[in-house]
């Protein structure tokens, strides 16, 4: 075991026994080891691994393998929640079109988010398996996952797995007898947090600056190399094999009544909270529900406000706690499902403080391509900056206000700037006194802070 | 076409656009900043947003950005919609936080593109407190100032650099609101083409260094429609001045030619004009020992008139970089039979046998428009970068175009810029060059062919012959030339538009016979092909077209007594042949009048100097490579400055001469009766009097104002000399005014725009508002009217095929190869470009170097019959056993194919862009 992964800040990783997970409930984690061992490919093979690969790639086509991933609502995992079914059959194939390629968005650096670095780090088969079906389905040469930079420890299992995989004929030519080639290469990042927006990962990918593209041509017209290319998440990757073994309608009701969405989902919390950790739940499963689970706020605090799933989702509040977290409830209280994993804001907590921090956040990972985010997202960080200070002038939180709606979709280029608008939004909506605290001067007041020349 | 409603107005446009590209084509104004015509769309600045209906029952609509957007059918848009409005202020508020509103500073001010949107936008309030970003500036180069303060991170520049130009010494790098775009290290920016960014850059992040080095605001300078004379390209050209100097050149925007972009030979080749050591007043001088005297006009008139009627006969010797006035006015001064074009005899062939093949070959020449729609293209024994760099640049595009076929499959516009680039990777239309040296095409070509003028000449026989057998073939032709001459047609005859350039600068008539075979082949194929011929200098074409002998003959003449008197107009014959033949011929005359604005050697021998009027001072026609007869105006009088100054055109010195000569005072004369005069004489130039609007010509019965309306200073401009205001000079040759008086506008169509301006327009982009569509031609028409028009005749195939060449061991073929930085004479007296020059070097083989024990980069003397060379060696590892190749400008043009003998040896060693002579 990794010494990073003994370390008590340590955050992914699974809060549920192994006698709790089952195969037929927990089709992403019920593999994984109480130990937090790697399941390897002996393991892996062991518990049904690739059994999904060897029944598809031999005895189905491509086109039943996306239309069952469409019955099963696999929403993307990456926090957009588009239909990993539908995303697939819009791969362009056929004819003159080249063979492809699948990308693994394995770029996880959405702040308060560790979920695919747990199915990475221990599971990594679970992963090539998804893909391999995927590129099936697809019509994929090659596969990329392009892989956050940080995450070397996932970088090292990753390789040996594919290793592993490729010795196994897993990956190369003529998988599992089938006729069907297909490998992977493991692409590690330089630790930006636009590169998992798919098209900018694409452009990093291809060597060139991480600037976002524009949409249309879409990934599965034109993407890597101007191929045509599908781009998914590792949990949306990973919830493949088992939908394509069990089924669709076992998917669509492993999460019963409570949303339409299919599925199980890497649930997590993290903040103030006593038990920070990931829980693979029904989607749908309440905050209250995961708040219970993390043991609820440290030392006995309340809880102020939450973000559902990640820095760019918008807050929520104690009273959405009973709200089923799917991607359509959620969406409608004015934030997003995101990445699913809970950040708590404990009652203590300066929402000017959390905003600044998070605005440094988004400003700082701006590609600078478009105007709105590289040159607003700065002035509202500066602005926070002052209204933390309580150096705010009259007009500022309007001001605020103005930027995060000038930053909403449609007016930027890509939806970096929307997502750092929305917690920016949410707060001033839901907080907006904590920001008025900060104003303490007229507009345009005179400064006294001395601008030296010729310093950057 | 489609219908789109703007505003509640209906237009029709076309379709196959975006919506800024449209609404501006219709004459709507919407602020941008990353968008540009000639590369497209990206969608980074969100400057140009608007509001999308859906249908006419939509009364919400969406905001979109209008370049991203297609014109397509039934579109509804809102310029004027409050919140579009509101974000566009927005979007100029944020590219201004940084910026450091230098503008009273800034070279940019008066032209700039920012201010403009900015007060388009009306953007007048600054209300971000905080500290601004501060950056390091980077020296590039003599061409460009660099200033990234002001820098409102557009992306345009390294789009222009590296996307469009092939550059790769300028980035983007940084991220977040830390964008840099410089070089990764300070230092001359590579690209031939770099001067383009003071254009494409909406501020003044890159600026024209040669202009800050005499600043002057566009409103202050005075202009006038020009055309470069660096090449024979034509680019149409704005230059600028001010207290009798030229402060600038900008591009003039020609639809079919130049677009929106120049080279930078002619952006920044253009201080000849300033140079303090021009002759300005006549001289004399008795004997070669004595001083020149100053002669006033009428005694130098007089004098030389006296001269030339004493002696017994009278050879003049025109040139290919005066106009075609100042030619025919010779010609009439000296007559018919002792006109020669001063052109070298084997350049002189090679340029007549250009354009019989122009006109007979059944290709046509394209425009450079058209050069870009070519989709296959071989180069044939030339270097388009070097030797017409514009041209280059074009066939870049042709080669560099976007599988047009699987992005209508997708569904992508051609305006859409990156995602055109990801579909297109490393897509490449076939480009094939034969040549012997390295060129900056090779990396977007097929492997060059790097072979002796003989063996692209036989290869481009063999081409021809693959594609039509009924052209002759190449006997005993290597077989791997056979391969490759066959793969060469096949590509051609594959593609719909196959293009082929060649040219002069090998000086080889059998390479042009080739390029003429190959073209006819084509032809017969019925292809919608294209036939590109370089010549050398800005008028080579125009004066291949008159009478005149070669120079070879009018020095023979002088040498051998047949002749006694000399008139030379603008020409350095030194450049030309060799010094002994030079010396030979101008020894035995007994009267040498030079007319000339450089103190060249060959003014230097003159018994009589007349001051020449440069491109800035003179107006004259000039016909371009492409067959286009084009005019340039005069931009500035000379005197008015300089009341001491006698400089004129050349062609008035020569009436004013032909004047005394016939003792018949015939007057004044004009350009309107000289053009008109030349195009009576010459069949083939009887179009030129067209070529552009005469004297007579007025809008809303005004003359063209030559300064733009904001024009300051005129009553003080003077003051120091004289506190009386002189009349402004007054103009009896064009339709245009020395004055700000006269019509400037963009209203009324016109093809001669000395600048553009529109009110709320005062950068280049101004250029969109004199087009018919942005980035399609003048409403007024493109200059210029061309004259290598097909003839119809049967023609025969070329068949006099050369022998292989073979590398004897007895010495070696001298070929001079094009420079586009030092080898045009005049500009090489311009010092931005004397400082961008790279240092002389000869190219060897390595078996040859070997032979004579010369060190990389040691110095081989180059002896030749009339001439001999001192300079570096450079070993090419695949330049072709045999020949030596020489850099245009530091030896003389005649060198060009005659036989040499190389030694080691020893020699100054030269400075860069130092002329090494024995």
């Amino acid at each position: 075991m990794n010494s990073q992964r003994q370390s008590p800040i340590y955050r992914s990783r699974l809060l549920q026994p192994a006698s709790e997970r089952a195969p037929e409930t927990h089709p992403l984690t019920w593999r994984l080891r109480d130990d937090g061992k790697v399941v390897d490919l002996a393991d892996y093979e062991a518990k049904e691994g690739y059994r999904a690969v060897r029944q598809v790639l031999n005895e189905h086509d491509p086109q039943s393998v996306i239309a069952a991933m469409k019955e099963a609502n696999v929403r993307g995992r990456g926090g957009a929640g588009f239909s990993a079914g539908l995303k697939w059959s819009l791969t362009m194939q056929g004819g003159d079109m080249p063979r492809g390629y699948i990308v693994c968005n394995a770029d996880e650096m959405e702040p308060g988010t560790f979920k695919d670095r747990l199915l990475m780090e221990q599971q990594p088969h679970l992963l090539i398996e998804g893909m391999i079906l995927s590129a099936f389905a697809n019509n994929a040469r090659y596969g990329y996952i392009f892989l956050r930079g940080e995450y070397v420890e996932s970088a090292r299992v990753l390789s040996q797995a594919l290793a592993e995989a490729r010795n196994a004929g897993w990956l190369g030519p003529d998988i599992a007898g089938s006729g069907f080639d297909f490998d992977i290469a493991l692409h590690t990042g330089a630790g930006r947090y636009i590169c998992g927006e798919e098209t900018a990962l694409l452009n990093s990918l291809e060597g060139k600056r991480a600037n976002p593209r524009a949409k249309p041509p879409f990934p599965g017209q034109s993407g890597a190399w101007g191929k045509p290319t599908v781009v998914n998440n590792v949990e949306t990757l990973c919830n493949a094999p088992a939908v394509l073994l069990r089924g669709a309608d076992w998917y669509q009701g492993l999460s019963g009544d409570r949303t339409d969405d299919g599925g199980t989902k890497l649930y997590g919390a993290s903040g103030l909270v006593n038990r920070p950790g990931l829980w693979e739940l029904p989607i749908g499963v309440t905050g209250r529900e995961i708040l219970d689970r993390a043991g609820g706020l440290r030392d006995g605090r309340n809880l102020k406000a939450w973000l559902p799933g990640g820095a760019s989702t918008g807050f929520l509040l104690p009273e959405h706690l009973d709200l089923p977290l799917d991607f359509d409830t959620v969406g409608k209280e004015g934030s997003r499902l995101g990445t699913g994993l809970m950040t708590v804001v404990a009652e203590d907590q300066s929402m000017v403080s959390l905003l600044r921090n998070l605005e440094a956040f988004f400003a700082r990972e701006s590609c600078g391509w478009c105007t709105p985010c590289r040159d607003g997202l700065p002035w509202t960080v500066k602005l926070l900056m002052a209204l933390e200070r309580g150096e705010g002038e009259t007009g500022d939180v309007e001001l605020l206000d103005k930027l995060a709606a000038d930053c909403g979709p449609g007016l930027t280029f890509c939806a970096h700037a929307p997502g750092a608008a929305m917690p920016l939004q949410t707060a001033l909506r839901h907080f907006r006194h904590e920001f008025e605290q900060g104003v303490r001067s007229p507009e345009g007041r005179a400064r006294g802070e001395p601008i030296s020349v010729g310093e950057a | 076409m489609a219908t789109i409603h703007v505003d509640g107005q209906s237009y029709e446009v076309d379709g196959a656009d975006n919506l800024l590209h449209a609404c501006l084509s219709l004459g709507l104004d919407i602020p941008y900043f990353c968008w540009h015509p000639a590369m497209g769309s990206v969608g980074a600045c969100r400057q140009c947003i608007v509001r999308q209906y859906k249908d006419s029952d939509d009364d919400r609509g969406m905001l979109v950005m209008s370049c991203m957007t297609p014109a397509a059918d039934g579109t509804r848009i809102d310029i004027e919609d409050e919140e579009a409005r509101a974000f566009r202020a927005s979007v100029v508020e944020w590219l201004m936080i940084n910026h450091p509103h230098d503008c009273p500073v800034c070279e940019e001010g008066g032209h700039c593109h920012l201010q403009d949107m900015t007060v388009m936008t009306g953007h007048d309030r600054r209300r971000y407190r905080f500290r601004k970003r501060t950056r390091r500036n980077q020296y590039l180069g003599p061409f460009i100032a660099h200033e990234m303060n002001r820098c409102i991170t557009c992306y345009r520049c390294v789009r222009f650099y590296n996307d469009y130009a092939g550059g790769k010494d300028l980035g983007a790098f940084g991220s977040k609101d830390n964008i840099y775009f410089g070089r990764h290290e300070e230092g001359t920016l590579e690209s031939r083409f770099a001067g383009n960014l003071t254009e494409v850059c909406p501020t003044g992040v890159f600026t024209d260094q040669s202009h800050s080095d005499h600043y002057t605001r566009k409103w202050d300078l005075q202009f006038a429609p020009g055309i470069c004379h660096q090449c024979a390209m034509g680019c149409n050209i704005s230059p600028g001045e001010r207290y009798g100097e030229i402060r600038r050149i900008e591009n003039r925007y020609h639809g079919d030619l130049n677009g929106y972009f120049l080279c930078d030979l002619g952006r920044f080749g253009y201080g000849y004009v300033n140079r303090t050591d021009r002759p300005r007043v006549p001289e004399w001088q008795a004997s070669p020992d004595d001083p020149p005297a100053e002669l006033q006009v009428d005694a130098a008139l007089a004098r030389i008139g006296d001269a030339l009627l004493h002696a017994r006969r009278v050879i003049g010797i025109g040139s290919p970089r005066a106009s075609l006035e100042s030619n025919h006015q010779l010609r009439e001064l000296v007559g018919a039979d002792n006109f020669s074009t001063g052109i070298g005899a084997l350049e002189q062939d090679c340029l007549r046998r250009m354009n019989d093949l122009n006109r007979s070959c059944g290709l046509p020449i394209p425009t450079l428009r058209e050069v870009e729609e070519h989709d296959a293209v071989l180069v044939l024994g030339e270097d388009p970068m070097e030797s017409a760099a514009r041209l280059g640049l074009a066939i870049r595009q042709a080669i560099t175009a976007p599988p047009a076929e699987r992005a209508a499959k997708l569904g992508v516009p051609a305006w859409n810029a990156e995602a055109m680039k990801t579909l297109a990777q490393d897509h490449r239309q076939p480009l094939f060059i034969a040549y012997p040296a390295a060129t900056e095409l090779d990396e977007i070509a097929r492997p060059r062919l790097s072979l002796a003028p003989e063996e692209i000449a036989r290869l481009g026989f063999a081409v021809a012959h693959a594609i039509d057998p009924a052209a002759p073939d190449v006997r005993d032709l290597a077989d791997g030339l056979r391969e490759q001459a066959g793969d060469i047609a096949q590509s051609l005859m594959n593609a719909d538009r196959p293009l082929v350039v060649s040219g002069g600068s090998l000086m080889s008539p059998a390479v042009l016979d080739a390029a003429g075979n190959i073209a006819r082949a084509l032809a017969r194929r019925a292809s919608r092909g294209g036939l590109v011929f370089i010549r050398r200098e800005v008028n080579s074409t125009g004066v291949s077209l008159m009478d005149g002998q070669p120079l070879d003959w009018a020095l023979d003449e002088l040498s051998s007594g047949q002749a006694d008197a000399v008139v030379i107009l603008e020409n350095d014959l030194y450049r030309r042949l060799p010094d002994t033949r030079v010396d030979a011929a101008l020894d035995r005359s007994e009267v040498t009048v030079v007319i000339d604005h450089q103190r060249t050697r060959t003014l230097e021998r003159a018994t009589f100097s007349l001051p020449a009027a440069t491109f800035a001072e003179a107006d004259g026609t000039l016909v371009s490579l492409e067959g286009r007869a084009q005019r340039f105006f005069q931009v500035f009088e000379p005197t008015y400055m300089r009341p001491e100054a006698r400089i004129h055109e050349s062609w008035r010195w020569l009436h004013a001469l032909s004047n005394r000569q016939s003792r018949a005072d015939s007057g004044e004369i004009t350009l309107d009766q000289v053009t008109g005069a030349c195009a009576r004489a010459f069949a083939d130039l009887a179009p030129i009097v067209e070529a552009a609007p005469d004297s007579g010509y007025r809008v809303e019965g005004l003359r063209l104002a030559r300064e733009p309306h904001r024009y300051s200073g005129r009553t003080s401009m003077r003051a120091n000399q004289n506190v009386s205001e002189p009349r402004s000079p007054q103009d009896p040759d064009t339709a245009f005014a020395f004055s700000m008086e006269g019509y400037s506008g963009f209203q009324q169509p016109r093809q001669q725009v000395p600048f553009a301006w529109a009110p709320g327009w005062n950068s280049p982009q101004a250029w969109n508002k004199f087009t018919d569509e942005v980035g399609g031609h003048l409403r007024g028409g493109d200059p210029g009217i061309r004259l290598l028009n097909p003839q119809p005749g049967r023609y025969e195939y070329a068949g006099n095929i050369p022998d292989a060449f073979r590398a004897d061991g007895e010495g070696c073929q001298a070929l001079v190869l094009p420079r586009l930085f030092g080898g045009e004479e005049t500009s090489a007296l311009a010092e931005p470009i004397r400082q961008r020059m790279e240092r002389p070097v000869l190219l060897l083989s390595e078996t040859d170097a070997k032979g004579l024990g010369a060190e990389l980069g040691g110095l081989v003397t180059v002896t030749g019959d009339h001439a001999c060379v001192t300079l570096p060696a450079r070993v090419q590892p695949d330049w072709p056993a045999g020949l030596v190749g020489l850099p245009a400008g530091s030896v003389s043009a005649g060198l060009n194919g005659s036989r040499v003998t190389l030694s080691a040896g020893p020699g100054a060693t030269p400075s860069p862009g130092e002329e090494v002579r024995p």
